[in-house]
């Protein structure tokens, strides 16, 4: 006679078949996340339209094909490229030849005076990638430390952990990645 | 007396192994939810520059690739190429390639599609401007240059 008690599944080969389907999925994902560094492209321009922006307020960064950096007409080394363009942003001795600042008032900041100047960033066709890279990070670098600076002094956090967005809107008015990358020409010299 | 039966002290002791398959499928669940499948094949070498400032990508579900780089198959040539989809591409067929990319999103988040450029380090930027301008025509303003995290540059 047959056992009245239902009869057990054997679920011996469920431990199998997940494995199979572990594995599977084990071989296939691909744990990378995807990181770089963001920019926002100007919308094209219409014609000629010289952009009017005095002297002092443009800081020339030039990158060569052969991967030399010139930057105000000097060439340096990329490592100092930091801290000039903080010096030049934030021009603590207010002098001429670096840019003017304008006294803007910005919500949840206040009064705040914010530089009008503005980095140029130019290279050649055959710049390498890596350079250009190593070169716009600088310029993030650059700005990310300006825009803690400001955090810090009216926040008390750096600018990566301010969480409060209207917060985080206010430091990026008042130090605005002002990056501005010339129209491609060849520069000369491959 | 034989109501108490004495324990034999059997050799190897059954190990229960019912909650196994549990474990496993854990497992199984977080390699599921955490796989993306590729969805092209790479034709080209990229290996990303490093950066130290760099930012994460999020919703990857905005995000449309245009890979460059020395293709995979030296029959093909050493120069640099661009990869769009599964093929080879010139920089005219960028707008093309970004109209499908929009046409496959929803309406309302049209705006918030990412391009990320995958190039190669060893690549040279005349590429690169010429990948930038076709962008800039077609209103695909907001590029990332995909780039490796590192905490320091090693020279």
């Amino acid at each position: 006679m047959a056992s009245r008690e239902t009869p057990e599944v054997n679920a011996g080969s469920m431990a199998d078949i997940a494995f199979l389907l572990l594995i599977f999925f084990l071989v296939t994902t691909t744990m990378d996340i995807d990181t770089g560094i963001t920019r926002k492209l100007p919308p094209p321009v219409e014609d000629d339209t010289e952009m009017d922006i005095r002297d002092r307020n443009i800081f020339k960064v030039l990158v060569s094909s052969s991967d030399q950096l010139m930057v105000e007409g000097d060439r340096t080394d990329i490592s100092t490229l930091r801290m000039d363009v903080k010096e030049f942003m934030t021009n603590p001795g207010n002098r001429e030849d670096l840019p003017e600042k304008e006294l803007r008032f910005i919500e949840n900041l206040g009064d705040i005076e914010v530089s009008k100047g503005v980095v140029s960033l130019k290279n050649d066709r055959g710049t390498s990638y890596e350079m250009y890279i190593k070169v716009q990070n600088e310029l993030t670098a650059a700005f990310g430390e300006l825009r803690d600076e400001v955090s810090i002094r009216f926040y008390g956090v750096k600018f990566t952990n301010l969480i409060n967005d209207d917060y985080r809107k206010a430091v990026r008015k008042a130090v605005p990645m002002a990056i501005s990358e010339a129209e491609p020409e060849n520069i000369g010299g491959n | 007396m034989a109501r108490f039966k004495k324990k034999k002290p059997d050799g190897a002791q059954k190990i229960n192994t019912s909650a196994l398959p549990d474990i496993i499928f854990m497992l199984l669940f977080f390699f599921m939810v955490t796989t993306t499948m590729r969805e092209v094949t790479l034709i080209v070498k990229v290996q990303a520059p490093e950066a130290t400032e760099v930012q994460k990508l999020e919703r990857k579900s905005l995000v449309s690739y245009i890979y460059v780089g020395v293709p995979v198959k030296t029959q093909f040539g050493t120069e640099s190429r661009i990869q769009l989809n599964d093929a080879f591409a010139n920089p005219s067929d960028i707008p093309e390639f970004i109209a499908t990319e929009r046409e496959q999103r929803d309406e309302s988040e049209r705006k918030f599609l990412t391009t990320s450029i995958k190039a190669d380090k060893k690549t040279r930027m005349g590429v690169i401007t010429d990948i930038k301008q076709e962008l800039r025509k077609v209103g695909a303003f907001k590029i990332n240059y995909s780039s490796r995290k590192v905490a320091n540059f090693s020279n």
